[in-house]
This record gives structure tokens, C-alpha cells and sequence, in this order.
């Protein structure tokens, strides 16, 4: 178990910049979640940590030890492969043995650990069995269990449910989760599923284009995105977004698109802002008890996922289109007119050029 | 951090190196040391060259490595055709008769000679049945320099034997690395089996059957036992003349002229391959 | 319809199978009755052809120098070649689509466009009618197929066996060692065998650089046509069964052998 550093961490392919400047600080213990879309630098991050691929620059230390430039041999990680990379050739038992074996422990200890690590995850039946022998969850199994035998000091999982079953994966989830639980071993996991990030991640580390943009927990990062693009990478359906221009009228300024105007609680200098607005803020009632704006909206479209509804509105003259998400069940025609209410307080601001948050 | 750049290049050629200068030696070098004995005569640097293509011998050599690659190869790529497609079609057996077609691969050029000889020979197996069955008073003659046309057919027959399981292969191949669901749109859509060979599966298989074709053209200039057992020099290939020259008249000098004339065919046609094949890596790194 | 398979898969057998077996039989068929037309058949067979042309007429010393020559060909080629298909599969480098293409392209050279100048090489380092000089010949002949045939091996699954094996505390030659190789072995066995049927088929080099010495293929050019017929069947059958035992075994490769030729 160690606390894993990583300070400024570059891994360029020629002229691809996979990770251009990495800094992340890790408690030791903890559950975090690396989450990116596809080919933001996720995998490419793990296996310079799992030492796969060499730093093109920055440092990696496990606690105070640099392990940036050891051969991965020498830095007592283990992984969970995406494809699992259960050996073909040996037994589940041998799977499970190997990385003991090379670490030279006895062969009671071997035994022992094995079985133990059998235990925790269901699998001592199979320990006799060839790979190609055991269903995609078995083989899942078996790769965790290789995984947390040898009792690693930092375990790194790449999409270890991707290619599981919806139910399956569900199942995992909490057991993955209740397993470090039991075991402390600091792990780094890989998804660019936000569900699993949301509700596995002590941290998550939201990722793009091979930088960290944002590191919290998954309520500031929900609550707080860093930038426009962790607001709209998470939440589902995705943040409604404004391109405004900031006006000020009678010492207040406002956020404005068409004839709309977001009222801006506080203070800022920008000359332009994105409004943000989540769907789930998105109400049908007025809210007197809070500072509340109107947006008048058309319904478009309806989606009843039972019990909650989400309303495709389009406002404004362009007819741009947003979504709100009800708790309730709701039946509305296409085409009908509405006012729809969103408050104040949950407007986000980020900076139009940078994207930044600002408020 | 320089130092890992130039560790990592350089892990690759070390790897490679040996390969490479193997290949330098034994093939890279020798081809120059031909070009050296084909140039070198006592009638100046092309002598050699004059003489060969003065000769009755070469330019019939050259005819008829033409003509067989041009009567062979057509029917040899259409044979393999109809014989993937029909494998492709997975019947009961279809396993085994894959491997019957792809049996004559085992065989060199000079077992097929004798094997083809063991049929067409005066006593061989053809003249046989059709003297028991008296289609004939006397055996067939197949082979003798008055029977050229006749060596020719018999070549060409042995040839198309010997060498479309070669082409076979390689279009099974590609026959096999065509989705299925492309077939079973156009199912879906109506056409019928007819139009799927010509509008779905022959447009897909092209690059396989374009670098099949390439490949049968590379080894045209290379057919040799064949030819040599069965004909002798009364039908005259380039491999049988460098053999001949070589072997025979004790004349590296000309018999490196024909081998060098074959390199820079070989080479030729080894670039048109290797751009269509190029182009591939192309099309599927797109 | 139902009828049209096995009608089809009869005539393309007899088509493809039927040559070999009628010169197999004719190698078997006492020397009497060669010229005796009146029946197909023979009344009784013997092996005798085939023993004199291994025991009297040197067909068994040119089988051993086959061997031998196919046994050091695939040593020398799978030595060379095997790190260098590993490097062309799992290093990305500048120059490596190039390097694959020159392989390719050495395949597709025969050897009959070297094995003139090679003579001369060969007269200096007192390598001519040796095993070993005809062997170094085949071996150029064999690498670039191994080269690009492992490549192919090493490159398809194994990746992720070979980095699961480094993250879990192998050097990247153990876990080549350990996982990489045993898991590529049939296909390696599979080449090897390939590359046997390669050297023991070659017939021109193998005629160029030998005298005495002569390999199976190179024996039977030089003496087939002056040979009663019987013998040129004896020949016929002594060269095509083992190749044909060796292409049996590795049927399930011949796909990928010459479907990466495509690739
Ligand atoms: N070995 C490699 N060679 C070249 N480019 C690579 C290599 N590995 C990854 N990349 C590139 O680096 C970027 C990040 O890839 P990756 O880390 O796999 O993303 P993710 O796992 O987040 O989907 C991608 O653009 C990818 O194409
Ligand atoms: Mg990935």
C-alpha cells in the first residue's frame, strides 16, 4: 500500500501527445477513478504507472520511492487487463500462483495465498481449470484474484467490466468495491463509464486530451465542475449550455442569450460566459421561496423512462434545444407551449474562451 | 531521457540486424555478383546480352514464359475462385476437401513433373484407359521434340494442378476475411446469388485476387521442373536456360545474364505487389 | 441440389488426389508389366523400385543431405528471424513498414537469381558441395517467410499475456520466455515444419551449389530423365510423402501461412 504520485507525468508516440503533463496526488488506499472519454490518455497513464510504457517525461513515486524509470517488474503493482490477459497456456490455479512464484515465496505460502485469494472471490472450484474453460465473468475473477494475491502496493484495473454483461457488470460493481474495502490496496480505476465512476470512486480524476482537468470527489465534481467539458462529460442527460454575452443593468449583471438574461450572483470581468444549466434543475413549478427565472419553451419531444420524464424543450427564437429531467411521470403534447423555471443558485458560469469555471 | 529514446530505436534493429545482414549477404550481394558475371564478356559489357537475345533460344524462352503465364494464370484464378467459394460454403466435408486442394502445395515442381508423367508417359495411365477402352489403336505420344504443342498442353495441365492450390489459398483467405454480414445485407436487400458473386464478394475479394495474381506472375518467371523434366530445352524457359548455360555449357557469364534478366523481372513485378499491397496497409490504416 | 456437394467434392478430389495416387501406384508396379497394356492396374506390387533407387542408387545418401540441409536451413533461419519478427510485432520504430515490405519482397525472390554468383562465393570459402553451403543458401530462402510469419504470431494476442507476465514480475525476455513462446509454439512448430517442406522442395539452388553432395531434389533432376520409368515414380513417391505427411500435420496454418501474404 503506498500513496502514488505523479508530477507532470508526458508520454508522447511521436507526434501524438497521449499524456501532456500528468500531476496527481493519490492517498495511500484510496479507491480512484480515472474517467475520460476514449482516447483521452487513461490506458496510457495506467501503464506508465504499471511501467509498460517509459515516461517521455515527469516522475512517478510510490510513497517517497521514485519509480518512474524501474522496469515494471520492480514495482510490486498489479493489473486487471481489459481483455483480463488470463495466461491461455496455465491453469487458473498457475495463474493465480505466478506472480508469487516470481516474488519467491514457499510453497505453503504459495498454497495459502492462493487459496485464500480463491476464497474472496468465489472461484476455488475452478482452480483446476483451463481459461478457455470459464465464462467472461469467471475469467474477470480469476484476473482479480491474480491481482491481490501477491498483496500489490498499488492495483491498477483498466475497464475491468467492459466486457461484462449490464447485469454482471452491476454485480461486480459493488463487489470490486467491497473488496477494497477489505484489502486497503491503494487502486487506480479506469472507466469512461460515469456510473461506474460516480458510484465506485472514492476521487475521480476526470481526464481529456491527456491531461487531469479535474480531481475531487465524485459530489464536488458533479457539484462544481472544474470546466464546461467535466460538466458535460458528467451527468446524464448531458448540461444544458448558453453562449452568453454579460450585461449590465442598474449595477446588476446579467448572463444574456436572446432575450433571456440569467441573473449573475455575483461579481466577474468576463465579457462573455457559458451558462450551464443541468437538467435535473429544471423544474415546471415556480419556486417562490428562491430566485427563480422563466424560460418560455415548446415541447418537442417526451421521453417516459418511468418514473422520471425527460422533456426536449426548444426556447428562444433559434429554437435551441435544452432538456429537463422530472422525477415524475408526465404527459404533455408535442408542440404544447410551456414556462419552465430554473433558480438561480444553480446556474453554473464557466468562461467562454477558456471554459473555466467561474462561478 | 534522450538516453531512452536512443535505447528503444535502437532495441528494434538490434533485433533485426542480424536478419537483415543475412539477407544482405546471401541474397543482397549475390544479385550484385550476378549483374558483375552477366556484364562481363569478352565482347564488352553487353556481350553477353547480345548473344542471349540474338538467339532463337531466348526469345522463345521469353514466348513461352509468356504464354504459360498467359494460358495458366486466367484459368488457375478462376479455378481457385469457383473452389473458395464452394469451401467458403461450409458444407459437410468442407474441411477436408480444403486440405485435398491445398495438398498439391506439399509437392516440389519436379514430383509434379513425374507425377503428370506417370499419367501422359506412352505407357502412363491416360494411354492405358484409353486403349482398354479402345478409343485408341496405339498409345499417344505426349512427349518428344515433334510433340511440342503437345509438351505444352501437358505443362500447362500440370501446371494449373500443381499451382492453383496455391492461389486457392490465398483467396480463401480473403474470402474468409470478408464479413458475412455484407453478403447477408445484400441477401436482405434481394439480390440474388448471382449478383452477390458480382457485386459484393469479387469487389471485396479484389485486393486478395490482385496480390494472388501478382504472386502467380512472380513465380511464372521462376517455373522450372516442370519444364525441364518434361520438356527438356524443346520448350525454352529462362530458369531452364540459366540452368542450361550453367550447367551444361559451363558458361556462368550467360547463365547470369538469364538469371540477372530474371531478377529485374521479378523486380518489376515485386513493385507493382508491394504497392498494392502498400495501398492496402493504406486503405485499412484509413 | 442436395446431390451437387458430394458429386463436386468427389471430382475435385480425384482431380487433386488422383495424380498422386496413380504415380504412387505406378511406383509400386513391378517392372514386368510397364509396357504391358492390357490392364490399368498392376496384378501385384512391389517395393523394390524404391529400395534400389534409396539403397543401390543413392536415393538414401541424398535424403540424408536433404535433411540435413533442411535441419540446418530452419536453424539458421529461425535463429535470425525469430527476434526479428518479434521485433517487427511488438516495437514500433521509424523504418518498420519498410523493413516489412524489403521481407515481403526477398520472399517473392527466388533463389535461382543468386545461386550462379553464389558458386563463386562459395569456390573461395571451399563451400561448394557441402550440406552447409546449400543449407546457407535455403536459409535466406526461409527467413524472410519467418520473419514475416511471426510477426504475425507474436503480434496477434499475445500483447497483453506478455505485459500481464512484466506487471507481475517477469523481464520482458522472461515474460518472451515464459508466455510469449510457449504460447506461440504450435505456430513456430507450424513454420518450422513449413520451412522444412521449403528446402526439401528447392530443386535449382540446390543443383547449382551441389556435385556430389547432392540433396534428394537436386539427385533426381540430374538422373530422373535417364532413368527407367519405375524409378522416376519411386522418385516421385520417396519426395512427395513426407512433404505430404508435413502439410497434413500443419493444415490449420496453411491459411495464415499464405493468407499473410496479404497482409
Ligand atoms: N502505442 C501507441 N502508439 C501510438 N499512439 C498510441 C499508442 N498508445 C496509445 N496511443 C494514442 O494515445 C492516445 C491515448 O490512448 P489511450 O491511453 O489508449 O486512451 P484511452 O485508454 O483513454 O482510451 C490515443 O490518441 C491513442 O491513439
Ligand atoms: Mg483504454
Amino acid at each position: 500500500m503506498a500513496k502514488v504520485v505523479s508530477q507532470d507525468v508526458k508520454k508522447y508516440f511521436g507526434e501524438i501527445r497521449a499524456l501532456d503533463g500528468v500531476s496527481i496526488e493519490i492517498e495511500d488506499g484510496a479507491f480512484v477513478v480515472l474517467l475520460g472519454p476514449s482516447g483521452c490518455g487513461k490506458t496510457t497513464f495506467m501503464r506508465c504507472i504499471s511501467g509498460l510504457e517509459e515516461l517521455t517525461d515527469g516522475k512517478i513515486y510510490f510513497d517517497d520511492k521514485e519509480v518512474g524509470r524501474l522496469q515494471p517488474k520492480d514495482r510490486n503493482v498489479a493489473m486487471v487487463f481489459q481483455s483480463y490477459a488470463v495466461w491461455p497456456h496455465m491453469k487458473v490455479r498457475e495463474n493465480i500462483a505466478y506472480p508469487l512464484k516470481l516474488k519467491r515465496f514457499s510453497k505453503e505460502e504459495i498454497e495459502q495465498k492462493v487459496k485464500w485469494a480463491a476464497d474472496l472471490l468465489n472461484i476455488s472450484e475452478l482452480l483446476s481449470r483451463y481459461p478457455s474453460q470459464l465464462s467472461g465473468g469467471q475469467r474477470q475473477r480469476v484476473a482479480v484474484a491474480r491481482a491481490i494475491v501477491h498483496r500489490p502496493e498499488v492495483l491498477l484495473m483498466d475497464e475491468p467490466l467492459s466486457n461484462l454483461d449490464a447485469l454482471l457488470r452491476v454485480k461486480m460493481r459493488s463487489e470490486l468495491k467491497k473488496l477494497h474495502e477489505q484489502l486497503k490496496v491503494t487502486t487506480i480505476y479506469v472507466t469512461h463509464d460515469q456510473v461506474e465512476a460516480m458510484t465506485m470512486g472514492d476521487k475521480i480524476a476526470v481526464m481529456n486530451g491527456g491531461r487531469i482537468i479535474q480531481y475531487g470527489t465524485p459530489e464536488e465534481i458533479y457539484k462544481k465542475p472544474a470546466t464546461a467539458f467535466v460538466a458535460g462529460f458528467i451527468g446524464s442527460p448531458q448540461m444544458n449550455f448558453f453562449k452568453c454575452d454579460v450585461v449590465e443593468e442598474n449595477g446588476q449583471q446579467y448572463a444574456k442569450f436572446e432575450h433571456i438574461r440569467f441573473k449573475i450572483p455575483s461579481r466577474i470581468n468576463n465579457r462573455s460566459v457559458i451558462v450551464g444549466i443541468r437538467p435535473e434543475d429544471v423544474s415546471l413549478e415556480l419556486r417562490k421561496d428562491r430566485d427563480s427565472i422563466g424560460l418560455e419553451a415548446t415541447v418537442y419531444f417526451i421521453e417516459r423512462l418511468m418514473p422520471e420524464t425527460i422533456l426536449h424543450l426548444d426556447v428562444g427564437n433559434a429554437k435551441s434545444r435544452i432538456t429537463a429531467k422530472l422525477p415524475n411521470d408526465l404527459v404533455l403534447p408535442e408542440g404544447k407551449k410551456i414556462e419552465v423555471f430554473v433558480s438561480t443558485e444553480s446556474l453554473h458560469f464557466f468562461d467562454a474562451e477558456t471554459e473555466e469555471r467561474i462561478l | 531521457m534522450t538516453q531512452i529514446h536512443v535505447k528503444k530505436q535502437f532495441i528494434p534493429w538490434l533485433l533485426l540486424a542480424p536478419s537483415l545482414i543475412y539477407l544482405i549477404v546471401f541474397m543482397g550481394l549475390p544479385i550484385i555478383g550476378t549483374a558483375q558475371l552477366a556484364f562481363q564478356s569478352d565482347e564488352g559489357w553487353l556481350g553477353n546480352f547480345k548473344m542471349i537475345t540474338s538467339t532463337k533460344d531466348f526469345q522463345n524462352a521469353v514466348l513461352n514464359t509468356l504464354l504459360l503465364a498467359a494460358i495458366c494464370i486466367p484459368i488457375q484464378l478462376a479455378l481457385s475462385i469457383f473452389l473458395a467459394i464452394l469451401v467458403n460454403k461450409k458444407f459437410k466435408g468442407y474441411q477436408t476437401l480444403l486440405y485435398i486442394i491445398a495438398s498439391p502445395l506439399a509437392l516440389s515442381d519436379i514430383t509434379a513433373a513425374l507425377i503428370s508423367y506417370s499419367i501422359f508417359a506412352s505407357n502412363g495411365y491416360l494411354n492405358r484407359i484409353l486403349l482398354s477402352i479402345n478409343w485408341i489403336e496405339r498409345p499417344i505420344y505426349f512427349f518428344g521434340y515433334m510433340f511440342k504443342s503437345r509438351e505444352m498442353l501437358v505443362i500447362i495441365i500440370t501446371e494449373i494442378w500443381r499451382a492453383t492450390p496455391l492461389v486457392f489459398v490465398m483467396i480463401l483467405a480473403g474470402l474468409q476475411s470478408i464479413n458475412k454480414e455484407y453478403l447477408e445485407a445484400a441477401e436482405v436487400f434481394g439480390f440474388n446469388s448471382w449478383q452477390r458473386l458480382w457485386k459484393i464478394t469479387l469487389p471485396l475479394l479484389k485486393p486478395a485476387i490482385l496480390s494472388s495474381l501478382l504472386i502467380r506472375t512472380l513465380f511464372a518467371f521462376q517455373l522450372f521442373g516442370v519444364v525441364w523434366l518434361l520438356a527438356g530445352r524443346d520448350i525454352t524457359v529462362l530458369t531452364g536456360e540459366t540452368y542450361y548455360w550453367y550447367v551444361f555449357m559451363n558458361n556462368k557469364n550467360v547463365a547470369s545474364a538469364y538469371a540477372l534478366i530474371i531478377a529485374v523481372l521479378t523486380f518489376v513485378v515485386g513493385w507493382f505487389y508491394i504497392r498494392t499491397i502498400r495501398s492496402r496497409y493504406e486503405e485499412e490504416g484509413a | 441440389m442436395k446431390i451437387i456437394y458430394p458429386l463436386l467434392f468427389i471430382l475435385i478430389a480425384c482431380f487433386f488426389l488422383g495424380p498422386m495416387f496413380l504415380a504412387f501406384v505406378a511406383s509400386i508396379t513391378p517392372a514386368s508389366e510397364f509396357y504391358d497394356y492390357s490392364h490399368i492396374f498392376p496384378s501385384r506390387l512391389t517395393f523394390e523400385h524404391i529400395n534400389k533407387l534409396l539403397f543401390t542408387l543413392g536415393g538414401f545418401r541424398a535424403l540424408i543431405v536433404s535433411i540435413e540441409v533442411a535441419l540446418i536451413s530452419i536453424g539458421i533461419s529461425f535463429a535470425l528471424g525469430i527476434p526479428a519478427g518479434y521485433a517487427i510485432a511488438r516495437y514500433t520504430f521509424r523504418g518498420k513498414d519498410g523493413v516489412k515490405l524489403a521481407m515481403l519482397f526477398t520472399r517473392s525472390l527466388p533463389l535461382i537469381v543468386v545461386a550462379v554468383s553464389l558458386v563463386t562465393v562459395y569456390m573461395r570459402l571451399n563451400l561448394t558441395d557441402t550440406a552447409l553451403g546449400v543449407a546457407l543458401a535455403h536459409a535466406a530462402m526461409i527467413l524472410p517467410f519467418v520473419v514475416i510469419f511471426t510477426s504475425s504470431i507474436f503480434s496477434s494476442t499475445f500483447i497483453e499475456y506478455e505485459e500481464a507476465g512484466m506487471v507481475f514480475g517477469l523481464t520482458r525476455f522472461g515474460a518472451f520466455l515464459r508466455i510469449s513462446l510457449p504460447l506461440a509454439l504450435p505456430g513456430l512448430a507450424a513454420s518450422a515444419i513449413y520451412g522444412f517442406i521449403m528446402s526439401w522442395n528447392e530443386t535449382f539452388a540446390a543443383s547449382i551449389l551441389s556435385i556430389q553432395n547432392r540433396t534428394l531434389p537436386a539427385h533426381i533432376l540430374a538422373t530422373a530423365m535417364a532413368s527407367p520409368d519405375y524409378f522416376k515414380y519411386a522418385m516421385a513417391t520417396v519426395m512427395a510423402i513426407p512433404a505430404l505427411i508435413f502439410i497434413f500435420i500443419i493444415r490449420k496454418y496453411l491459411i495464415s501461412i499464405w493468407g499473410i501474404s496479404l497482409k
